[in-house]
């Protein structure tokens, strides 16, 4: 059964985007497209029977992913081949697809050598059943792609070997821009159909940079600046987000993806900027800020209403919370301490953040209303709290382990703590993705500093970034 | 930290000087003890004769030991130029610390003296740290040494209108390098003059 999906604004955006600037204080300023949302996933049909792919007890379904084909275009004329472009992208939908399979150690992959014995398919309805049973897959995922007048047709079907039922059968439609967009799409939605699970193949990192190489100039030498940007979650399309040839660092997605909320020192000290990256409009700066009254660290509550950030307008660096619109300034913490990079718990209703007040930096957990404040770490030194999101309830954070740092986990319910770093370098910053199941976090590991992710079991440690230094990443919704 | 500059000022003055010296021999010296031949050189009108070298007790050309910059030279340079090759010097901290030494003071009450000197300098001072620690924990440590030296000078007399503070955190190391030596020179309070 077909079900048609149309992707058409948001492709379309993403191939005429080009660099999506942010400016601020410059007046070139670029005009970015209008985006709108992506769309909503069609209800089910009630005559769509769909047949989880399941593998023997206790084992991951076993999956052979066929390469996708290429199929001629649809509007074909004499030409019975797929030309070289359309072979291109369905190789890149294939690669790109098996990797986003591959990332949730949901299915077990049987090997390309292995599926390239079997004649490739030559279309969406030839299916091999017996040669795919025959190398032990329980489902085979058949995909093609065709040219067409307004860009791509790409079907998708995963096919259950034995009772040869479909698992999961879409269509979809849009611009050539972006193929990588298909492969996440197609995963994400297998994911959710087969294995209830909430994929983040569409999910995007913001992290600051320096790959462009721009120094300040004046009279103090290497002060290389660091500009904000974004990129999938598998490091691809990376683009640059700020113009502002200041320093910036440690930008934080808001929980609906149009906004990132940032520290920056372009006014000459730490000011917290919030831009709203599909408008091109100036960032706005809702936590005020003069040089006294210095502001770093946001962290956006799970409602999107509200920042938690550092604040030192009374002396020293201490916790304060705002309504994103500026009104209704909070202070949570009052101690000559530091209080600073806070995280909310899933809920909104508690704060994770570090203070050095027992005379060293430690995890503490305070009520959004400034009450109830626990202490939940026992480091030498320990730093940046990131509270995973539901279904599980633990905060990483980078402790202090020898010369550099490592990524812990405390698990809130039972108070346990589990290292997942070893040592590879210094490994900081952590940030949970949107399923909790893996992290984002900055690590010498490979020379300079580049932004990797890996399992929340400290497994499969991929590196994202590669040009320049990379730092402080966070993980979109 | 001083100016080894000689102005011109202080070349004409030795000029003159010297010259005095040349065509004053026939006025009154400071009481010289001596012989009473008449001296040769009494006849002002022979001033192609070399003048003898100048008598070992005759006063000397006032030079102080160390030249006092004038008020003008070091505003005459513009920030840049000042900042490369500052009056101000950083205080600097051990690790994990915020707690000025025996050493951070006397470099401070420098500091304190320069600024007394040029009272129309407004001063910006940038805490930072060496790159051990994490990043968002050293935005705080660093903040608290620029804190520190900020709250040093204002107790020794600067007013604390002249002095801002900001942090870098570990963003900006002074020195690259992974040693001992580059760690204690990146946890410093720099100082930098932005107006003069």
């Amino acid at each position: 059964m077909r079900i048609r999906t149309a992707l058409p604004c948001l492709i379309a955006a993403a191939m005429a985007a080009g660099v999506v600037t942010l400016v601020a204080g410059d007046p070139r300023q670029t005009p970015p497209p209008a985006q709108t949302p992506p769309p909503q996933v069609p209800p089910r049909q009630p005559s769509e029977v769909f047949v989880p792919i399941v593998g023997e007890i206790g084992a991951p379904p076993r999956l052979a992913i066929a390469d996708f084909v290429a199929l001629p275009a649809a509007a074909g004329g004499s030409a019975a081949v797929a030309d070289k472009e359309t072979a291109a992208v369905a190789q890149t939908i294939g690669d790109v697809l098996w990797e986003d399979l591959k990332f949730e150690r949901e299915f077990y992959l049987i090997p390309r050598d292995v599926i390239r014995t079997v004649p490739a398919p030559r279309g969406i309805d030839d299916v091999r059943y017996d040669r795919w049973r025959e190398i032990g897959a329980d489902g085979v995922l058949i995909g093609t792609v065709q040219k067409t007048a307004t860009g791509l047709l790409v079907q998708a079907r995963l096919l259950d070997v034995r009772s040869k039922a479909s698992g999961f059968g879409k269509e979809y439609s849009g611009s050539a821009g972006n193929p990588r967009l298909y492969a996440h799409t197609i995963a994400d939605e297998i994911h959710l159909q087969q294995r209830r699970l909430r994929g983040v193949a569409r999910t995007k990192l913001v992290f600051a940079s320096d790959r462009d190489g721009e120094r300040i100039p004046g009279p103090v030498d290497l002060r290389t600046i660091k500009e904000i940007y974004i990129s999938d979650y598998d490091g691809a399309s990376a683009r640059r987000m700020t113009v502002t040839r200041v320093l910036n660092n440690f930008a934080v997605w808001s929980p609906d993806g149009r906004a990132i909320a940032y520290t920056s020192w372009r006014q000459g000290f730490m000011n917290i900027f919030v831009a709203y990256i599909h408008t091109g409009v100036e960032p706005a700066t809702p936590a005020g800020g003069g040089p006294n009254a210095q502001n770093w660290l946001a962290a956006w509550s799970p409602d999107g209403t509200r920042l938690a950030f550092t604040s030192n307008r009374h002396g020293n660096p201490e916790l304060c919370v705002i309504n994103i619109d500026g009104t209704n300034l909070r202070r949570l913490t009052n101690h000559p301490a530091a209080d600073t990079t806070p995280t909310w718990s899933p809920t909104g209703t508690e704060i994770a953040f570090v203070s050095d007040r027992s005379g060293s930096p430690q995890v503490y957990v305070i009520e959004a209303d400034g009450t109830g404040l626990r202490r939940i770490s026992k480091e030498v030194y320990c730093d940046r709290p990131t509270w995973s999101p539901a279904p599980f309830n633990e905060i990483a954070y980078a402790a202090r382990t020898g010369p550099g740092n490592d990524i812990k986990i405390y698990e809130v319910a039972t108070g346990q703590v589990r290292q997942l770093t070893f040592g590879e370098g210094t490994n900081e910053s952590p940030s949970f993705a949107p399923n909790g199941r893996h992290l984002a976090f900055s690590t010498t590991r490979w020379g300079r500093t580049q932004i990797a992710v890996m399992g929340r079991d400290g497994n499969d440690v991929r590196q994202i970034t590669r040009d320049g230094n990379n730092f402080a990443p966070n993980w979109s919704r | 930290m001083q100016t080894r500059q000689v102005t011109r000022k202080r070349l004409a003055a030795v000029a003159i000087a010297l010259i005095a010296l040349w065509t004053a021999c026939a006025k009154p010296q400071p009481p010289v003890v001596r012989p009473a031949p008449p001296p040769p050189e009494a006849a002002p009108s022979a001033p192609a004769r070399p003048p003898a070298p100048p008598q070992p007790v005759s006063e000397p050309i006032p030079v102080p030991a160390e030249p006092l910059p004038a008020e003008g030279d070091l505003n005459a340079r513009n920030l840049d130029e000042l900042n490369r090759d500052s009056p101000l010097q950083p205080a600097f901290f051990g690790y994990d610390s915020s707690d000025l030494d025996a050493a951070g003071r006397a470099t401070l009450d420098g500091n304190a003296e320069v600024l007394r000197r040029y009272p129309r300098w407004t001063i910006t001072i940038e805490g930072h740290c060496d790159e051990r620690g994490t990043a968002e924990y050293n935005l705080a440590l660093a903040e608290r040494r620029a804190l520190a030296a900020r709250a040093y000078l204002v107790s020794v007399g600067v007013a604390a209108e002249r002095l801002r503070t900001v942090s870098y955190g570990k963003e900006f190391p002074f020195d690259p390098a992974h040693t001992e030596e580059a760690w204690s020179k990146n946890r410093r309070a720099h100082f930098v003059i932005t107006a003069k």
